[in-house]
């Protein structure tokens, strides 16, 4: 038991539940306000755009702090992802649309913004089907060049949100800026400054190379 | 008389928006809003106070009528944020009293009216109508008021009257969404002046037989049910006659998207979403959106003869 708890996996775990947690309770409680099924779909969209994010800051934040071991979470991080997007997109098929597959095919076709979201969900499949290490292990150099779709899934994400809104931009530009510097951090002269910033500020304690086990994943 | 008195407040003596707030949520807690909202205005026009002789009118519905927290805590008021829990929790700062509607342009005797006059110039009746908003949602709400007609009536429009204006109220000091610049202040809609004159339009006052909430759109409000929701103008200052159509303030904001006439119609889609099915609030599944939002045989008339895809 106490192994179990001193694995922080175990606690981004929980942490990455609460969100489904919250519709949960709210939804027992007739906490979902006016709308549920609107607020179901803007709070796993949501969760699904944070996700992105976060998973994306893995590989600054271990360039920043030079703790290699970060690699670890990256996985379980970008599968809840995953997760909650497929929620987000039931929520749409199910609660939206009742299965009416001609009304999907219209609307996918039609809109937009529907389109670009229904193509960010079909991109993430591969990269969920093929996140086990088995499937590193075959794909090798493949792996990675498969899993730079996800900038393209989260700037798709982010237009899918701009394109939806009525007229207040300020939440999708929000994400939006927020990839931006997730995306530039990646830029050769930026990984240097990350570098050049962390060997300044906080000599290393942990070594890049710790990480090796993880290989696979750990050069973006 | 001056519609706001720019500086009888000194910034000193308004509470600042968090700790209003914060009190707000603490009264709410306690149960006792009510008592804490009657301190800041006269308790005879609150929210929740009865409104007398509203008498029965012939515009029923054989539909469920949306819950009264419903109504109240999920719309669209921009004035006072972009989400839809914005106005409920931020329209506690809109004074409502003393409040005038400025009746002016193309008009034989214009003039300002005080609320409390307005709300004796014709019986008050109550009158069910659907709500069709824009976005696809859609409620069934017991308004009380009495039809815009008799204000134009009496304002006696002159032969270049073509269009009537609505303005709402434009003070930031009150209508906290209006110190961002998401649509072009003051929210201005407008109406041709036969839709103006149908029996159908009108000017609410109360909800649910009660006096208008302020996130609803106090102390007076247009309401044309066969229209989408945001073309009836709420907290309404100004209602202005003029002889050209009214540059509206969604039509300013995205021209392509909102057309003058706004009329429900569930085959023309807005540019980016489908408007043929609503999702009525309360109920699970969506339900079909009828034209006109079912007063066609009240309303089509008015449209004879025209493009409703080209006049959106």
């Amino acid at each position: 038991m106490g192994a179990v708890l001193r694995n922080p996996k175990v606690w981004i775990a929980l942490v990455c539940l609460l969100p489904l947690v919250r519709l949960i309770v709210l939804g027992g409680s007739g906490g979902l306000g006016a709308n549920p099924i609107e607020f179901i779909t803007r709070s796993t969209g949501t969760w699904t755009l944070v996700g992105l994010m976060v998973t994306l800051m893995v590989t600054p934040l271990r360039r920043l702090t030079g703790r290699a071991d970060l690699i670890r979470y990256r996985r379980m991080l970008g599968l809840f992802t995953f997760f909650y997007a497929g929620l987000h997109f039931v929520t749409y098929i199910w609660l939206d649309q009742f299965f009416d597959p001609a009304a999907i095919a219209k609307d996918i076709i039609k809109r937009p913004f529907i389109t670009i979201g229904f193509s960010a969900f079909v991109l993430l499949i591969p990269l969920a089907a093929t996140s086990t290490h088995a499937m590193m292990r075959r794909l090798g150099r493949r792996w990675q060049q498969l899993h730079r779709l996800v900038y393209l899934i989260a700037l798709l994400g982010v237009i899918h949100y701009l394109w939806l809104v009525k007229k207040d931009l300020t939440e999708p530009l929000i994400y939006g800026a927020v990839l931006a510097v997730l995306l530039a951090l990646r830029l050769p002269w930026c990984v240097t400054w990350l570098q050049t910033a962390r060997s300044r500020f906080a000599p290393a304690r942990y070594q890049v190379g710790k990480a090796g086990a993880h290989g696979a994943g750990s050069a973006q | 008389m001056p519609i706001h008195q720019a500086n009888d407040i000194l910034p000193s003596e308004i509470t600042p928006p968090d700790i209003y707030r914060e009190r707000r949520r603490f009264m709410q807690g306690l149960g006792v809003l009510a008592a804490g909202a009657a301190l800041s205005a006269a308790p005879d026009v609150e929210a929740g106070v009865k409104l007398a002789g509203v008498r029965a009118s012939a515009y029923k519905l054989d539909e469920d009528k949306t819950p009264y927290k419903d109504v109240t805590t999920y719309n669209n008021f921009y004035e006072f944020g972009t989400g839809k829990g914005d106005p409920a929790e931020n329209a506690g700062s809109l004074k409502t009293r003393p409040w005038t509607v400025a009746i002016e342009g193309e008009v034989s005797n214009p003039g300002i009216y005080d609320i409390d006059t307005l709300l004796k110039l014709a019986p008050l009746e109550e009158r069910v109508y659907r709500m069709r908003c824009v976005e696809g949602w859609s409620m069934v709400i017991p308004w009380a008021g009495f039809p815009l007609r008799e204000i134009i009536r009496r304002a006696e429009p002159t032969g270049n009257a073509k269009y009537v204006e609505f303005v709402t109220l434009n003070d930031p000091r009150q209508m906290p969404g209006q110190r961002s610049r998401v649509l072009d202040w003051p929210y201005v809609e407008g109406l041709r002046l036969d839709e103006a004159m149908h029996p159908l339009t009108l000017l609410a006052v109360g909800l649910y037989g009660e006096v208008l909430p302020n996130q609803n759109g106090a102390p007076i409000r247009l309401v044309a049910p066969w229209k989408y929701g945001f073309k009836s103008a709420k907290s309404i200052a100004k209602i202005r006659f003029v002889e050209k159509p009214p540059l509206t303030a969604w039509m300013r904001a995205a021209p392509r998207e909102f057309g003058f006439y706004s009329n429900v119609n569930p085959q023309v889609d807005h540019p980016r979403w489908s408007q043929a099915k609503e999702r009525r609030i309360g109920e699970f599944f969506k339900r079909d959106t009828l034209m006109f939002n079912g007063y066609g045989a009240q309303v089509a008339g008015l449209y004879r003869g025209m493009d409703l895809k080209k006049f959106f």
